[in-house]
């Protein structure tokens, strides 16, 4: 298939972003992460103003969503390189640019420390050994599957890098948490989650809808609200 | 006064987490944050011998199986403590809250490749990734004290070696071109050489082997690298193999090739013990060995058509849904062509019992280091190593912690640079062609000159080294002149008492050493 490719490159943290077309022939069964391999290792490539391509940097790591690396924004909308198609692509076009919410690095590459930060900040981990109830078990595998791609952040109309609300990148590992704490302590997590995530949220669950690795992550909201708020036990 | 750990996958967190219970501070060094790490893509589970399953399993068994599957190439004393300390470690995880499936007798275990006995503890087919959420979680409350540092986005630009003794390392922040030198003892958690293969494994990207040709350069010692693990079930996507888990044959998946018109369970009929469930190498060499016959057709199902309906609902869930999503097809209903793939290096980084490399308080663990697999790795037995070698070479690392007035400073002497994907291409085209499941001398002396003839392309130090190393691993498999688990020489079909040895690769000579001596 014939495709034209927008690329919103940039230097580096300090240069300005500018658009790079590029129009090349692709397999349609390719994926967005086979097509930036491909690129690369062409280093002939011309843009069509026939200025070199160069390197497009970009993250990838296991190709076949587990690790969330490779998240950007493909054709406005953030999803992983590795997992999208180039048979989705409308009328033969295809743009890419970098996670908006997060610095951007290089290229298609952001720093999203601010995730492990945030995970630090409400004291995302067990202070006593795990509480395991057979009800909570398919909650806790569902809820460790979060890959920290950040494309639920990307969607989210409350989440700012520098606000209070630091989405489902956190509520989602904090439900598992929250899940296997024995009752009768007030944690620190639970002191946390009013400021940083109950408070925050405005339910619009772009998150649901975007999350590439298909979490239930409405179910995960609901519980979490539910021990951390309400003080109830999970359903 | 902190240790460096190179590497933030399940070994490199095993070992922060070690130290940090143990008060001792660390910096925790990896090119991308824990979630992207390759120890969240095993799927298979941990074996253990917990013995809830009603067969007497016993620890005893653990270790012959490893010693057995190895065939006789690991070091005993090393899979000894592997084995005895296996339980306490699935049963932390557990404390740690992976949610292994449980009933009346405990944590649930299944049958597994090489092993006699039900000994995997797992989580569907996702046992990596929950272990890796239970520890990286773990870790993050020493971060949040400071006793663990992460450096998240930075790769080793230098390890620093004088006199044989490590004084340090040299990092690289790939996100603003810092480089940042910390002194004292390292340990090694970078995982197996996948970057000499590249797109031919199941593995990640980022498993580029540099740290292992940099210890090469450094002249620190590497074994056993012609033991490259080939999986008989993967598949071929964009850019790389996908692993069909073992799993899949645990819970009653079956191989056959169609042969003469009607479908033959090969291994059924060739092994009536173990049949699907034999040892990796085994079943990947009979796999080629079946489709090479003139009456069979040239192709390996995976038929999973038969398993119960319960099986696919609480155990295999996620295995369904990959299948269903790369291949467009259901595996409960139809069966599912594989074949084998590069999926796991039994060689690396030469470490003895206690994890200490060749050189002084420089440690490894994980998949770059050569340890407990001998010649051929079980299915289970990397994820318990990877945690159980992590901790072992940390407390080794506290022992022999190297005190604040011995420690040198530390110069960058070497600037960061990077293989070209056109020259790792190149490489791995190689090896590729040429270090497949069947070798022979005529096929490695071939890698041997067409690596040669790349030589004056190296334009960098990583190009160079990456190029050594390929040419040492092509050297093992050239000295050892014998077939043994996963190297299986045509010229040398036969396995030789004489050959029972590591293969110890410094510098560019190769050599033979006694298991578990200097």
């Amino acid at each position: 298939m014939k495709l034209t490719i927008d690329i919103l490159r940039q230097k580096d943290s300090a240069s300005a972003p500018y658009k790079q077309t590029i129009e090349l022939d692709a397999r349609s069964d390719d994926t967005v992460a086979t097509l930036l391999n491909t690129i690369n290792a062409r280093d002939d490539l011309k843009d069509i103003n026939g200025e070199p391509v160069g390197t497009i940097h970009w993250q990838c790591s296991c190709l076949q969503k587990k690790c969330g690396a490779c998240a950007m924004r493909i054709n406005g909308d953030p999803a992983l390189a590795c997992d999208t198609k180039l048979s989705a692509c409308k009328r033969g076009k295809l743009s890419l640019e970098p996670l908006r919410k997060f610095p951007t690095v290089r290229d298609l590459i952001v720093d999203r420390s601010l995730m492990m930060d945030n995970l630090r900040t409400i004291h995302n981990w067990l202070e006593q050994s795990a509480h395991h109830t057979g009800k909570a078990a398919d909650l806790c595998y569902d809820a460790s599957r979060c890959i920290q791609c950040g494309c639920c952040l990307e969607v989210c109309p409350n989440f700012m890098p520098d606000g209070d609300f630091y989405g489902a990148a956190a509520f989602v590992p904090a439900s598992r948490i929250l899940s296997q704490l024995p009752k009768g302590k007030k944690y620190d997590l639970v002191k946390a989650y009013g400021k940083h995530i109950y408070s925050g949220c405005g339910k619009s669950l772009s998150c649901h809808d975007i999350c590439p690795v298909g979490i239930d992550i409405e179910h995960k909201l609901s519980n979490s609200n539910a021990v951390a708020v309400w003080k109830r036990l999970f359903k | 006064m902190r240790i460096n750990i190179i590497g933030a996958g399940l070994a490199g967190l095993s070992a922060a987490l070690t130290l940090a219970e143990n008060g001792v501070k660390s910096n925790l060094i990896s090119s991308m944050q824990s979630e992207r790490a390759q120890s969240v893509m095993a799927e298979d589970g941990i074996n253990a011998c917990l013995n809830t399953m009603g067969e007497s399993d016993t620890v005893e068994d653990h270790i012959e199986d490893t010693v057995h599957g190895g065939v006789e190439l690991a070091d005993k004393k090393a899979v000894r403590g592997l084995c005895e300390n296996a339980p306490e470690i699935v049963k932390e995880f557990y404390k740690l809250g992976v949610p292994f499936q449980t009933n009346e007798n405990g944590i649930v275990q299944r049958n597994f490749g090489g092993q006699k006995k039900k000994r995997t503890a797992f989580v569907k087919s996702s046992t990596g990734k929950m272990l890796m959420t239970a520890l990286i979680d773990a870790v993050r409350r020493y971060e949040a004290e400071g006793v663990i540092r992460r450096y998240p986005h930075h790769a080793l630009q230098q390890l620093h070696i004088r006199d044989n003794k490590s004084q340090g390392v040299t990092v690289y922040d790939t996100h603003t071109g810092e480089s940042i030198s910390f002194c004292g003892s390292v340990i090694l958690a970078s995982g197996g050489m996948n970057g000499l293969f590249s797109g031919l494994t199941t593995g990640t990207t980022q498993n580029t082997a540099d740290v292992t040709a940099m210890c090469l350069e450094n002249g620190v010692e590497l074994s056993n690298l012609e033991f490259i693990q080939y999986h008989p079930t993967t598949i071929s996507i964009p850019g790389k193999r996908l692993l069909i888990s073992e799993a899949a044959r645990g819970e009653g998946g079956r191989l056959f090739v169609v042969k003469n018109g009607a479908p033959w369970y090969f291994m059924e009929e060739k092994y009536p013990e173990l049949k699907n469930l034999m040892p990796r190498d085994v079943v990947s060499a009979e796999m080629v060995a079946v489709t090479s016959m003139s009456e069979c057709e040239n192709q390996v199902y995976l038929d999973m058509t038969r398993l119960d309906k319960s099986v696919w609902k609480s155990r295999l869930s996620d295995l369904r849904e990959q299948v269903l999503h790369y291949l467009a097809l259901d595996p409960a209903k139809t069966p599912v062509p594989v074949s084998p793939g590069i999926h796991y290096f039994m060689g690396g980084i030469w470490v003895d019992t206690e994890h200490r490399t060749s050189a002084q308080n420089l440690y490894a663990a994980g998949e770059c280091a050569c340890q407990y697999h001998g010649a051929n790795r079980l299915g289970g037995n990397s994820l318990l190593g990877a945690v159980y070698g992590g901790k072992v070479a940390a407390r080794t690392a506290m022992k022999e912690c190297v005190k604040p007035e011995a420690q040198q400073n530390i110069k960058c002497s070497q600037p960061y640079s990077e293989v070209s994907p056109a020259f790792r291409d190149a490489v791995s085209q190689i090896l590729g062609d040429h270090l497949s499941i069947l070798r022979s001398e005529n096929d490695l002396n071939r890698a041997l000159e067409e690596l040669y003839s790349l030589q004056s392309k190296a334009s960098n130090p990583a190009e160079k080294r990456l190029l050594d190393l390929a040419k040492a691993t092509v050297d093992c498999a050239l000295f050892r002149k014998e077939s043994r688990g996963a190297h299986r020489r045509t010229d040398y079909p036969d396995t030789k008492t004489d050959c029972q040895k590591q293969t110890i690769v410094k510098n560019t000579k190769v050599l033979y050493r006694e298991i578990n001596q200097l």
